[in-house]
Protein backbone atom coordinates (compact mmCIF):
# COMPACT_ATOMS: atom_id res chain seq x y z
CA UNK A 1 0.00 0.00 0.00
CA UNK A 2 2.98 2.29 0.39
CA UNK A 3 3.74 2.68 -3.29
CA UNK A 4 0.51 4.46 -4.35
CA UNK A 5 1.02 7.31 -6.79
CA UNK A 6 0.66 10.70 -5.12
CA UNK A 7 -1.93 12.96 -6.69
CA UNK A 8 -1.21 16.67 -6.95
CA UNK A 9 -3.44 18.68 -4.61
CA UNK A 10 -6.06 21.07 -5.93
CA UNK A 11 -5.02 24.71 -5.36
CA UNK A 12 -6.82 26.84 -2.80
CA UNK A 13 -8.31 30.25 -3.57
CA UNK A 14 -9.33 33.24 -1.49
CA UNK A 15 -12.58 32.98 0.45
CA UNK A 16 -13.45 36.34 -1.16
CA UNK A 17 -15.78 39.00 0.23
CA UNK A 18 -19.12 37.23 -0.08
CA UNK A 19 -18.96 34.23 2.28
CA UNK A 20 -21.06 36.04 4.88
CA UNK A 21 -24.41 34.55 3.85
CA UNK A 22 -22.96 31.06 3.35
CA UNK A 23 -20.31 29.99 5.86
CA UNK A 24 -21.69 31.41 9.15
CA UNK A 25 -24.40 29.42 10.93
CA UNK A 26 -26.27 29.72 14.20
CA UNK A 27 -23.98 29.33 17.25
CA UNK A 28 -21.02 28.70 14.93
CA UNK A 29 -18.61 30.26 17.44
CA UNK A 30 -20.14 28.61 20.52
CA UNK A 31 -18.38 25.27 21.04
CA UNK A 32 -20.15 25.47 24.39
CA UNK A 33 -23.11 27.61 25.33
CA UNK A 34 -21.81 30.82 26.97
CA UNK A 35 -22.09 30.56 30.75
CA UNK A 36 -21.62 26.78 30.80
CA UNK A 37 -19.38 25.85 33.77
CA UNK A 38 -15.82 25.58 32.52
CA UNK A 39 -16.46 27.62 29.39
CA UNK A 40 -14.08 30.44 28.48
CA UNK A 41 -13.99 33.19 25.92
CA UNK A 42 -11.27 33.14 23.27
CA UNK A 43 -11.12 36.51 21.59
CA UNK A 44 -8.79 38.70 19.62
CA UNK A 45 -8.32 41.12 16.77
CA UNK A 46 -7.13 40.44 13.22
CA UNK A 47 -4.72 43.03 11.75
CA UNK A 48 -3.26 43.66 8.30
CA UNK A 49 0.27 44.80 7.47
CA UNK A 50 -0.68 48.46 7.87
CA UNK A 51 -1.95 47.89 11.41
CA UNK A 52 -5.59 48.24 10.32
CA UNK A 53 -8.14 45.76 11.60
CA UNK A 54 -9.54 43.27 9.11
CA UNK A 55 -13.33 43.00 9.24
CA UNK A 56 -13.75 40.49 6.41
CA UNK A 57 -11.94 37.48 7.82
CA UNK A 58 -13.36 34.24 9.12
CA UNK A 59 -11.61 31.85 11.51
CA UNK A 60 -11.98 28.22 12.43
CA UNK A 61 -10.71 26.50 15.56
CA UNK A 62 -10.31 22.78 16.17
CA UNK A 63 -9.24 21.49 19.56
CA UNK A 64 -9.33 18.66 22.07
CA UNK A 65 -11.69 18.84 25.05
CA UNK A 66 -10.63 19.93 28.54
CA UNK A 67 -9.22 16.47 29.26
CA UNK A 68 -7.12 16.46 26.10
CA UNK A 69 -9.39 14.01 24.32
CA UNK A 70 -9.84 14.43 20.56
CA UNK A 71 -13.59 14.44 20.01
CA UNK A 72 -15.17 12.84 16.94
CA UNK A 73 -18.76 13.96 17.50
CA UNK A 74 -21.02 15.23 14.73
CA UNK A 75 -23.43 18.09 15.30
CA UNK A 76 -21.30 21.22 14.91
CA UNK A 77 -23.68 22.78 12.36
CA UNK A 78 -26.81 22.09 14.41
CA UNK A 79 -25.61 22.59 17.97
CA UNK A 80 -27.71 21.04 20.70
CA UNK A 81 -26.08 23.12 23.43
CA UNK A 82 -24.61 20.08 25.20
CA UNK A 83 -22.39 18.19 22.75
CA UNK A 84 -18.82 19.44 22.53
CA UNK A 85 -17.59 18.82 18.97
CA UNK A 86 -14.23 20.60 19.26
CA UNK A 87 -14.76 22.68 16.13
CA UNK A 88 -16.11 26.18 15.60
CA UNK A 89 -16.18 29.03 13.13
CA UNK A 90 -16.24 32.77 13.86
CA UNK A 91 -16.72 35.68 11.49
CA UNK A 92 -14.59 38.66 12.41
CA UNK A 93 -16.83 41.64 13.15
CA UNK A 94 -16.74 45.22 11.83
CA UNK A 95 -14.07 46.18 14.36
CA UNK A 96 -11.82 43.27 13.43
CA UNK A 97 -12.65 41.31 16.60
CA UNK A 98 -13.55 37.62 16.77
CA UNK A 99 -14.95 35.67 19.72
CA UNK A 100 -15.33 31.97 20.50
CA UNK A 101 -16.87 30.32 23.55
CA UNK A 102 -14.93 27.14 24.25
CA UNK A 103 -12.93 25.31 26.92
CA UNK A 104 -9.24 25.35 27.71
CA UNK A 105 -7.88 22.46 25.66
CA UNK A 106 -6.24 19.72 27.69
CA UNK A 107 -2.86 18.17 26.81
CA UNK A 108 -3.30 15.36 24.29
CA UNK A 109 -0.34 13.58 25.86
CA UNK A 110 0.98 13.81 29.38
CA UNK A 111 3.31 16.80 29.63
CA UNK A 112 2.43 18.20 26.17
CA UNK A 113 1.64 21.90 25.79
CA UNK A 114 -2.09 22.27 25.01
CA UNK A 115 -2.98 24.25 21.89
CA UNK A 116 -5.89 25.03 19.60
CA UNK A 117 -5.44 24.58 15.85
CA UNK A 118 -6.56 27.61 13.83
CA UNK A 119 -7.36 28.17 10.13
CA UNK A 120 -7.56 31.77 8.90
CA UNK A 121 -9.54 32.86 5.82
CA UNK A 122 -9.98 36.44 4.56
CA UNK A 123 -10.76 38.53 1.54
CA UNK A 124 -7.36 39.38 0.04
CA UNK A 125 -5.78 36.28 1.52
CA UNK A 126 -5.02 33.99 -1.41
CA UNK A 127 -5.12 30.72 0.53
CA UNK A 128 -6.06 29.71 4.06
CA UNK A 129 -3.37 29.97 6.70
CA UNK A 130 -2.84 27.50 9.54
CA UNK A 131 -1.54 28.47 12.93
CA UNK A 132 -1.83 27.49 16.60
CA UNK A 133 -2.76 29.24 19.79
CA UNK A 134 -1.15 27.88 22.97
CA UNK A 135 -2.32 28.34 26.54
CA UNK A 136 0.10 30.63 28.44
CA UNK A 137 0.45 28.40 31.51
CA UNK A 138 2.99 25.63 32.09
CA UNK A 139 6.35 27.10 31.04
CA UNK A 140 7.99 23.69 31.20
CA UNK A 141 5.62 22.19 28.62
CA UNK A 142 5.87 25.27 26.39
CA UNK A 143 9.68 25.09 26.50
CA UNK A 144 9.59 21.44 25.39
CA UNK A 145 7.08 21.95 22.59
CA UNK A 146 8.66 20.98 19.23
CA UNK A 147 7.14 23.87 17.30
CA UNK A 148 7.67 26.60 19.88
CA UNK A 149 11.25 25.56 20.60
CA UNK A 150 12.04 25.83 16.87
CA UNK A 151 11.13 29.55 16.85
CA UNK A 152 12.95 32.71 17.91
CA UNK A 153 11.51 34.17 21.14
CA UNK A 154 9.86 37.14 19.42
CA UNK A 155 8.15 34.90 16.87
CA UNK A 156 7.27 32.26 19.46
CA UNK A 157 5.38 34.91 21.41
CA UNK A 158 2.86 35.31 18.57
CA UNK A 159 1.47 31.82 19.22
CA UNK A 160 0.84 32.14 22.96
CA UNK A 161 -2.43 33.62 24.19
CA UNK A 162 -2.75 36.06 27.09
CA UNK A 163 -4.85 34.98 30.07
CA UNK A 164 -7.52 37.55 30.87
CA UNK A 165 -8.61 38.36 34.47
CA UNK A 166 -11.97 36.66 33.79
CA UNK A 167 -10.22 33.42 32.81
CA UNK A 168 -10.61 33.96 29.07
CA UNK A 169 -7.91 34.04 26.44
CA UNK A 170 -6.91 36.92 24.19
CA UNK A 171 -4.94 36.18 21.05
CA UNK A 172 -4.48 38.58 18.14
CA UNK A 173 -3.59 37.64 14.57
CA UNK A 174 -1.25 39.81 12.50
CA UNK A 175 -1.17 38.75 8.86
CA UNK A 176 1.87 40.89 8.06
CA UNK A 177 4.53 43.16 9.49
CA UNK A 178 5.70 43.75 13.04
CA UNK A 179 4.64 40.89 15.29
CA UNK A 180 3.54 38.86 12.25
CA UNK A 181 1.87 35.68 13.47
CA UNK A 182 3.74 32.45 12.73
CA UNK A 183 1.81 30.57 10.05
CA UNK A 184 2.48 26.91 9.40
CA UNK A 185 3.34 24.74 6.44
CA UNK A 186 2.55 21.07 7.00
CA UNK A 187 4.02 19.71 3.76
CA UNK B 1 -7.27 54.38 -11.93
CA UNK B 2 -5.56 51.28 -13.18
CA UNK B 3 -6.88 49.62 -16.28
CA UNK B 4 -7.07 45.99 -17.27
CA UNK B 5 -4.08 46.68 -19.53
CA UNK B 6 -1.97 47.73 -16.53
CA UNK B 7 -3.04 44.66 -14.58
CA UNK B 8 -2.56 42.29 -17.49
CA UNK B 9 1.00 43.59 -17.97
CA UNK B 10 1.76 42.72 -14.32
CA UNK B 11 0.04 39.35 -14.55
CA UNK B 12 1.87 38.45 -17.76
CA UNK B 13 5.26 39.58 -16.43
CA UNK B 14 4.86 37.32 -13.38
CA UNK B 15 3.63 34.46 -15.54
CA UNK B 16 6.59 34.82 -17.92
CA UNK B 17 9.09 34.93 -15.06
CA UNK B 18 7.57 31.77 -13.63
CA UNK B 19 7.69 30.00 -17.01
CA UNK B 20 11.40 30.87 -17.33
CA UNK B 21 12.15 29.63 -13.82
CA UNK B 22 10.27 26.41 -14.54
CA UNK B 23 12.34 25.89 -17.68
CA UNK B 24 15.50 26.44 -15.60
CA UNK B 25 14.45 23.62 -13.30
CA UNK B 26 12.50 25.39 -10.53
CA UNK B 27 9.81 23.22 -8.94
CA UNK B 28 6.22 23.66 -10.13
CA UNK B 29 4.08 25.84 -7.87
CA UNK B 30 0.87 23.98 -7.13
CA UNK B 31 -0.81 26.57 -4.89
CA UNK B 32 -1.62 30.28 -5.32
CA UNK B 33 1.05 32.79 -4.36
CA UNK B 34 0.14 34.47 -1.08
CA UNK B 35 2.12 37.52 -2.25
CA UNK B 36 0.40 38.35 -5.53
CA UNK B 37 0.17 42.12 -5.96
CA UNK B 38 -2.16 42.12 -9.01
CA UNK B 39 -4.91 41.17 -6.52
CA UNK B 40 -4.63 44.53 -4.75
CA UNK B 41 -6.35 43.45 -1.53
CA UNK B 42 -3.59 40.90 -0.94
CA UNK B 43 -0.83 43.51 -0.64
CA UNK B 44 -1.29 44.09 3.11
CA UNK B 45 -2.81 40.68 3.79
CA UNK B 46 -0.03 38.23 3.02
CA UNK B 47 2.63 37.07 5.49
CA UNK B 48 6.08 38.39 4.55
CA UNK B 49 7.89 35.63 6.44
CA UNK B 50 7.86 32.22 4.83
CA UNK B 51 5.48 29.68 6.31
CA UNK B 52 7.14 27.81 9.16
CA UNK B 53 7.48 24.11 8.54
CA UNK B 54 5.81 22.07 11.28
CA UNK B 55 5.01 18.43 11.70
CA UNK B 56 1.29 18.13 12.35
CA UNK B 57 0.55 16.87 15.84
CA UNK B 58 -2.35 15.18 17.59
CA UNK B 59 -5.43 17.34 16.98
CA UNK B 60 -4.12 18.41 13.55
CA UNK B 61 -4.05 14.77 12.44
CA UNK B 62 -7.82 14.53 12.92
CA UNK B 63 -10.69 16.39 11.39
CA UNK B 64 -13.94 17.51 12.94
CA UNK B 65 -16.74 15.03 12.29
CA UNK B 66 -19.85 15.99 10.34
CA UNK B 67 -22.84 13.84 9.53
CA UNK B 68 -26.39 13.78 8.32
CA UNK B 69 -27.43 15.40 11.58
CA UNK B 70 -25.54 18.49 10.38
CA UNK B 71 -26.77 18.69 6.80
CA UNK B 72 -30.21 17.97 5.34
CA UNK B 73 -30.15 16.02 2.06
CA UNK B 74 -32.15 18.78 0.34
CA UNK B 75 -29.36 21.31 0.98
CA UNK B 76 -27.53 19.85 -2.04
CA UNK B 77 -30.21 21.24 -4.39
CA UNK B 78 -29.90 25.03 -4.66
CA UNK B 79 -32.86 25.23 -7.03
CA UNK B 80 -35.54 24.15 -4.53
CA UNK B 81 -34.89 26.48 -1.62
CA UNK B 82 -37.73 28.87 -2.47
CA UNK B 83 -41.27 28.73 -3.81
CA UNK B 84 -40.40 29.10 -7.48
CA UNK B 85 -37.73 28.04 -9.95
CA UNK B 86 -34.63 30.25 -10.09
CA UNK B 87 -33.71 31.99 -13.34
CA UNK B 88 -30.80 30.70 -15.38
CA UNK B 89 -29.21 27.58 -16.74
CA UNK B 90 -29.80 24.61 -14.40
CA UNK B 91 -26.62 22.54 -13.88
CA UNK B 92 -25.41 19.54 -11.95
CA UNK B 93 -21.94 19.73 -10.42
CA UNK B 94 -20.62 16.41 -9.18
CA UNK B 95 -17.31 14.77 -8.40
CA UNK B 96 -15.20 13.23 -5.69
CA UNK B 97 -13.12 14.46 -2.79
CA UNK B 98 -9.87 12.48 -2.63
CA UNK B 99 -6.75 12.70 -0.52
CA UNK B 100 -3.26 12.87 -1.99
CA UNK B 101 -3.04 9.09 -2.11
CA UNK B 102 -6.29 8.86 -4.05
CA UNK B 103 -8.29 7.62 -1.07
CA UNK B 104 -11.89 8.84 -1.05
CA UNK B 105 -12.76 11.28 1.72
CA UNK B 106 -16.02 9.79 2.96
CA UNK B 107 -18.66 11.37 5.18
CA UNK B 108 -17.15 14.85 5.13
CA UNK B 109 -18.68 18.30 4.78
CA UNK B 110 -18.72 20.16 1.45
CA UNK B 111 -20.08 23.72 1.41
CA UNK B 112 -20.64 25.88 -1.69
CA UNK B 113 -21.75 29.44 -2.38
CA UNK B 114 -22.11 31.42 -5.57
CA UNK B 115 -23.62 34.33 -7.48
CA UNK B 116 -26.93 33.92 -9.31
CA UNK B 117 -27.29 33.66 -13.10
CA UNK B 118 -26.96 37.44 -13.41
CA UNK B 119 -23.69 37.55 -11.51
CA UNK B 120 -25.21 38.93 -8.31
CA UNK B 121 -24.58 37.63 -4.79
CA UNK B 122 -27.31 37.91 -2.22
CA UNK B 123 -24.63 39.30 0.16
CA UNK B 124 -25.42 42.86 1.19
CA UNK B 125 -21.93 44.03 0.26
CA UNK B 126 -22.54 43.12 -3.37
CA UNK B 127 -23.68 46.34 -5.03
CA UNK B 128 -23.48 45.10 -8.64
CA UNK B 129 -26.64 46.47 -10.29
CA UNK B 130 -27.80 43.12 -11.63
CA UNK B 131 -31.08 41.61 -10.47
CA UNK B 132 -31.37 39.51 -7.34
CA UNK B 133 -33.40 36.36 -7.84
CA UNK B 134 -36.08 35.82 -5.18
CA UNK B 135 -35.85 32.09 -5.90
CA UNK B 136 -32.10 31.74 -5.53
CA UNK B 137 -29.90 32.15 -2.45
CA UNK B 138 -26.80 30.42 -3.78
CA UNK B 139 -25.76 28.36 -0.73
CA UNK B 140 -25.50 24.57 -0.61
CA UNK B 141 -24.08 21.83 1.59
CA UNK B 142 -23.67 18.10 1.42
CA UNK B 143 -21.88 15.20 3.10
CA UNK B 144 -19.65 13.10 0.82
CA UNK B 145 -20.65 9.50 0.12
CA UNK B 146 -18.59 6.39 1.00
CA UNK B 147 -16.69 6.84 -2.29
CA UNK B 148 -15.97 10.53 -1.56
CA UNK B 149 -18.64 11.66 -4.01
CA UNK B 150 -20.59 14.89 -3.83
CA UNK B 151 -23.36 16.22 -6.09
CA UNK B 152 -25.09 19.58 -6.27
CA UNK B 153 -27.94 20.83 -8.44
CA UNK B 154 -27.69 24.57 -8.99
CA UNK B 155 -27.77 27.41 -11.54
CA UNK B 156 -24.76 28.37 -13.63
CA UNK B 157 -23.42 31.54 -11.99
CA UNK B 158 -22.78 34.67 -14.04
CA UNK B 159 -19.53 36.61 -14.29
CA UNK B 160 -19.52 39.81 -12.25
CA UNK B 161 -17.56 43.06 -12.01
CA UNK B 162 -15.39 43.97 -9.02
CA UNK B 163 -13.30 46.93 -8.00
CA UNK B 164 -9.73 45.62 -8.24
CA UNK B 165 -9.16 47.87 -11.28
CA UNK B 166 -11.23 49.52 -14.02
CA UNK B 167 -13.30 46.95 -15.90
CA UNK B 168 -12.31 44.04 -13.67
CA UNK B 169 -14.57 41.00 -14.08
CA UNK B 170 -14.43 37.71 -12.24
CA UNK B 171 -14.86 34.57 -14.36
CA UNK B 172 -17.97 32.62 -13.37
CA UNK B 173 -17.16 30.42 -10.37
CA UNK B 174 -18.57 28.48 -7.46
CA UNK B 175 -16.86 28.76 -4.06
CA UNK B 176 -16.12 25.36 -2.48
CA UNK B 177 -15.15 24.60 1.12
CA UNK B 178 -13.95 21.10 2.03
CA UNK B 179 -12.63 19.14 4.99
CA UNK B 180 -10.40 16.08 4.78
CA UNK B 181 -9.59 13.41 7.31
CA UNK B 182 -7.03 15.73 8.90
CA UNK B 183 -7.41 19.41 9.71
CA UNK B 184 -4.22 20.15 7.74
CA UNK B 185 -6.21 19.24 4.58
CA UNK B 186 -8.76 22.01 5.10
CA UNK B 187 -9.31 23.89 1.84
CA UNK B 188 -11.45 26.72 0.51
CA UNK B 189 -11.23 27.25 -3.24
CA UNK B 190 -13.19 28.20 -6.36
CA UNK B 191 -14.41 26.01 -9.23
CA UNK B 192 -14.51 27.52 -12.70
CA UNK B 193 -16.22 26.58 -15.98
CA UNK B 194 -14.33 25.42 -19.08
CA UNK B 195 -13.42 27.89 -21.81
CA UNK B 196 -13.97 31.12 -19.87
CA UNK B 197 -12.47 34.06 -21.79
CA UNK B 198 -11.85 35.94 -18.54
CA UNK B 199 -9.22 33.47 -17.23
CA UNK B 200 -6.16 35.37 -18.53
CA UNK B 201 -7.47 38.65 -17.13
CA UNK B 202 -8.35 37.57 -13.61
CA UNK B 203 -5.73 38.17 -10.89
CA UNK B 204 -7.37 35.68 -8.51
CA UNK B 205 -7.25 32.80 -10.97
CA UNK B 206 -3.80 33.90 -12.19
CA UNK B 207 -2.41 33.99 -8.63
CA UNK B 208 -1.81 30.31 -9.36
CA UNK B 209 1.06 30.93 -11.77
CA UNK B 210 1.31 27.34 -13.01
CA UNK B 211 -1.02 26.49 -15.89
CA UNK B 212 -1.41 22.82 -14.91
CA UNK B 213 -2.28 23.86 -11.35
CA UNK B 214 -4.81 26.47 -12.57
CA UNK B 215 -6.42 23.86 -14.79
CA UNK B 216 -7.20 21.81 -11.68
CA UNK B 217 -9.81 24.39 -10.73
CA UNK B 218 -11.71 24.08 -14.01
CA UNK B 219 -14.60 21.60 -14.16
CA UNK B 220 -15.16 19.41 -17.24
CA UNK B 221 -18.42 19.32 -19.12
CA UNK B 222 -19.68 15.75 -18.68
CA UNK B 223 -22.54 14.58 -20.88
CA UNK B 224 -22.91 11.47 -18.71
CA UNK B 225 -23.90 13.77 -15.85
CA UNK B 226 -26.26 15.77 -18.03
CA UNK B 227 -29.89 14.83 -17.46
CA UNK B 228 -32.29 14.81 -20.44
CA UNK B 229 -34.77 17.70 -20.52
CA UNK B 230 -33.36 18.92 -17.22
CA UNK B 231 -29.77 20.05 -16.56
CA UNK B 232 -26.22 20.15 -17.96
CA UNK B 233 -23.58 18.23 -16.02
CA UNK B 234 -20.11 19.29 -14.90
CA UNK B 235 -17.56 17.05 -13.25
CA UNK B 236 -14.91 18.30 -10.84
CA UNK B 237 -12.76 16.21 -8.50
CA UNK B 238 -10.88 17.74 -5.59
CA UNK B 239 -7.58 16.38 -4.33
CA UNK B 240 -6.63 17.37 -0.79
CA UNK B 241 -3.05 17.48 0.44
CA UNK B 242 -1.54 14.11 1.33
CA UNK B 243 -2.37 12.57 4.63
CA UNK B 244 0.29 12.59 7.35
CA UNK B 245 -1.27 10.15 9.76
CA UNK B 246 -0.06 6.55 9.75
CA UNK B 247 -3.14 4.74 8.55
CA UNK B 248 -4.08 1.40 10.00
CA UNK B 249 -4.55 -1.30 7.42
CA UNK B 250 -8.31 -1.25 7.83
CA UNK B 251 -8.54 2.50 7.39
CA UNK B 252 -6.33 2.36 4.31
CA UNK B 253 -8.36 -0.42 2.75
CA UNK B 254 -11.66 1.17 3.71
CA UNK B 255 -14.84 -0.84 3.37
CA UNK B 256 -13.10 -3.48 1.23
CA UNK B 257 -10.78 -4.26 4.13
CA UNK B 258 -13.70 -4.86 6.45
CA UNK B 259 -15.00 -7.69 4.29
CA UNK B 260 -11.98 -9.91 4.71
Amino acid sequence: MSTTTKLVPTPGQTVGPFYGYALPFEKDNELLAPGTPGSIRLQGTVFDGGGATIPDAILEIWQPDAEGKIVQQTGSLVRDGYTFTGWGRASVGHSGVYTFTTVNPGPTESGAAPFISVAVFARGLMNRLFTRVYLPENDEALAKDPLLSSLDPDRRRTLIARRDPDGGLTWDIRLQGEGETVFLDFR
Amino acid sequence: METQQDLSAEINAMGDAYARALKDGAPAETQPRLDYAPYRSSILRHPTKSLHHADPETIELYSPAFGHQDVHALEADLTIQHNGEPQGERIIVAGKVLDGDGRPVAGQLVEIWQANASGRYIHKRDQHPAPLDPNFTGVGRCITGPDGSYRFTTIKPGAYPWKNHVNAWRPAHIHFSMFGTEFTQRIVTQMYFPGDQLFPLDPIYQSIVDQDARDRLVASYDHNLTEPEWALGYNWDIVLTGSKRTWTENEALGAAGDEE
